[in-house]
């Protein structure tokens, strides 16, 4: 039986890697597949600790963060294409019409 | 049928669904929207503006009916504890409520002249509205996680609405990737919650959270081994929800997305979510962990101190209208996280009071900008003001009242949400001999000074310059003038006599207070 603290340690870290990521990659896209990396680190650490608990609701946690997930990345990838259509590039530093 | 049948398994009752009427009747009238979208001409796309407007309207009524039959029985729960109907909930739908009409309100002129008249835009407002009202009610971190996804998403959608428009664009990749990331992060704090309190209920985790903290030191004389977790849930909680409500380390989304969006969904955005943020934020820090108030309070303290002074500071160099009303919203939310750190009664006032007169206001004063926007002209800087009081005197002298209503000047609805917020501050210091309280309240105070100076910029600039930018009529609508002349008159209204507004807000938030109080202990 492999003890509770890892899988906690393991989603700590790939959550980490995906907020690292978000603040280092350039890259809409690549930036928001570090998101989806996040949520499913929280994901693991529902599962565990509901298998933990023996408590069904964090497995639920976990349907709901999956169907958000869908819906946000529909919603996200639709806006990047507009970006995309009107500047044909998706380097985030160069979305620098708003600016002090 | 089936779900009467399903009744006898208790699946939930059919009664148990009146709880949620407004936010019902929102989604259908938002679905019918979508459908009149469909079925109209495009000539007559305006209809679906004012059958939401309509809506709105309808789930008002239906709220006050909520509140009037149930006033003595308050807090409804339902839904295995989902949901849960008290004061705080009502007043705070109430809020997103005229935050949405008002919204709409100004919107209709504005598509007209984008040319982007269109369904599918009251549909998406409809639609976060009903997210925030969950937001408001939602009694279980499942619940309140989805309420505010549904918010966030509709508002990415809207914030790119105009989509041949660069800046919009822009703004929506923006909010879009830092909202998500700020989801993300939240996310990551409630399943910490949940591992320590081994439940989603908000009530099962206030409960267990008094448990581990007042639980003795074991015997090896370590220390209670979920308390660092409960920490680490605490702080991702707290950095997730000050990129919501724009507070400072996490506020560089807001003015980007501010002064990019379609200036309708800005008044939306800086209005009706900064209200539906904080109610989240109350609900998850005084219910939920309200017991660890000495370990968020300094904390929080802290950043409402940088909020105020970095949103204050970086609105005087700004010439966009929007963008200074971005920060202006920005040191807000600093204000308004004053009323949490002194979490009494005089505090929940004023950030129930302030939200409200802050809607009226900020929206107002979107309005305003809104009626110089017109075919050809952008009219979102503040020079764009100069000469206004010759040409339109009425719509000048009531963007003055709403710029000193933001400032806070006495016999103003603004005044009366600083006064509460300050004075909650001051009040807990006496309490608790402490203080740092004090000075917190004297900082904010000296801020407020600074404010005026870019307040005043916008009545400089209508009243005393004398060249008008332009000669062409403003684009004014029957919709646009109510609204303005509505908010002006609520702003005044609540700034002269506001007596009423307190009493309710006592009356509907005491419950709230007093399980503050009980957490405290």
């Amino acid at each position: 039986m492999i003890p509770m603290s890892w899988y906690l340690a393991l989603s700590a870290v790939l959550f980490t890697i995906g907020v690292a990521g978000v603040i280092i990659k350039r890259n809409a896209i690549a930036m928001f597949m570090c998101i989806e990396l996040m949520l499913n680190s929280v994901n693991l650490t529902f599962i565990a600790l509901s298998s933990f608990f023996r408590d069904v609701s964090g497995q639920l946690f976990v349907f709901i963060v999956m169907t958000v997930a869908a819906a946000e990345a529909a919603v996200g990838l639709g806006i990047i294409i507009t970006v995309f259509r009107n500047r044909e590039s998706l380097d985030v530093d160069d979305a620098s019409v708003l600016r002090d | 049928m089936f779900l009467l049948q399903a009744n006898t398994t208790a699946l939930f009752s059919v009664g148990e669904l009146q709880l949620l009427a407004p936010e019902l009747i929102l989604t259908v009238c938002a679905c019918a929207v979508l459908v009149m979208e469909v079925v109209l001409p495009y000539k007559r796309g305006k209809l679906t503006g004012y059958f939401s407007l309509i809506a709105v309207a309808l789930a008002g009524a239906s709220l006050f009916a909520q509140w009037y039959a149930n006033s003595y029985l308050l807090p409804l729960t339902g839904f295995y504890g989902m949901v849960r109907i008290d004061g705080f909930a009502i007043i705070f739908k109430a809020i997103f409520l005229i935050a949405a009409a008002l919204s709409i309100a100004v919107s209709l002129r504005y598509l007209d002249i984008e040319g982007e008249q269109r369904g599918e835009f009251y549909a998406l407002v409809l639609f976060a509205t009903v997210g925030m009202m969950m937001l408001a009610c939602g009694y279980d971190l499942i619940a309140l996680y989805i309420s505010l996804e549904l918010m966030a998403l509709t508002f990415y959608v809207l914030v790119a609405f105009t989509k041949r428009e660069r800046r919009s664009n822009e703004a929506g990749m923006k909010y879009f990737l830092l909202g998500a990331f700020s989801s993300g992060i939240l996310l990551y704090g409630m399943s910490l919650l949940f591992g320590v309190a081994g439940s989603t209920n908000l009530g099962d985790i206030a409960h267990k959270i008094n448990e581990v903290l007042n639980a003795p030191p074991m015997l090896e004389g370590a220390p209670t081994p979920l308390r660092p977790m409960l920490l680490l849930g605490m702080i991702a909680l707290a950095a997730g929800l000050f990129f919501k409500i724009a507070a400072v380390p996490f506020h560089m989304w807001a003015p980007d997305a501010y002064e990019g969006a379609p200036t309708p969904v800005t008044a939306f955005l800086s209005t009706g979510s900064k209200a539906a943020s904080f109610a989240l934020y109350m609900r998850i820090f005084i219910e939920a962990l309200g017991g660890m108030r000495a370990d968020w309070a300094p904390q929080l303290g802290l950043v409402a101190a940088i909020t105020i002074l970095v949103g204050n500071w970086a609105a005087v160099t700004q010439t966009n209208a929007k963008r200074l009303l971005a920060y202006s919203s920005i040191s807000n939310a600093g204000y308004l996280l004053l009323g949490l750190v002194a979490g009494n009664t005089y505090g929940y006032v004023g950030i129930i009071l302030y939200l409200l007169v802050y809607t009226l206001m900020n929206v107002g004063a979107f309005g305003v900008i809104i009626a110089l926007h017109r075919r050809g002209i952008v009219g979102d800087r503040v020079d764009d003001m100069t000469g206004l009081a010759q040409k339109a005197p009425g719509m000048a002298a009531m963007m003055a009242i709403f710029m000193l209503s933001l400032g806070g000047l006495p016999l103003t609805g603004g005044f009366i949400g600083k006064y509460f917020l300050f004075g909650g501050l001051l009040q807990r210091g006496a309490t608790e001999q402490k203080n740092w309280y004090y000075w917190l309240a004297v900082w904010a105070i000296l801020n407020t000074v600074v404010s005026f100076y870019y307040y005043l910029r916008f009545v400089y600039a209508m009243y005393f310059r004398e060249q008008p930018a332009d000669n062409r009529p403003l684009a004014l609508s029957p919709a646009l003038n109510t609204a303005l002349v509505v908010a002006c008159i609520g702003v005044v209204f609540i700034g002269i006599y506001p007596q009423p507004f307190i009493h309710a807000a006592q009356a509907l938030i005491g419950a709230l207070a007093a399980s503050g109080v009980v957490a405290l202990r």
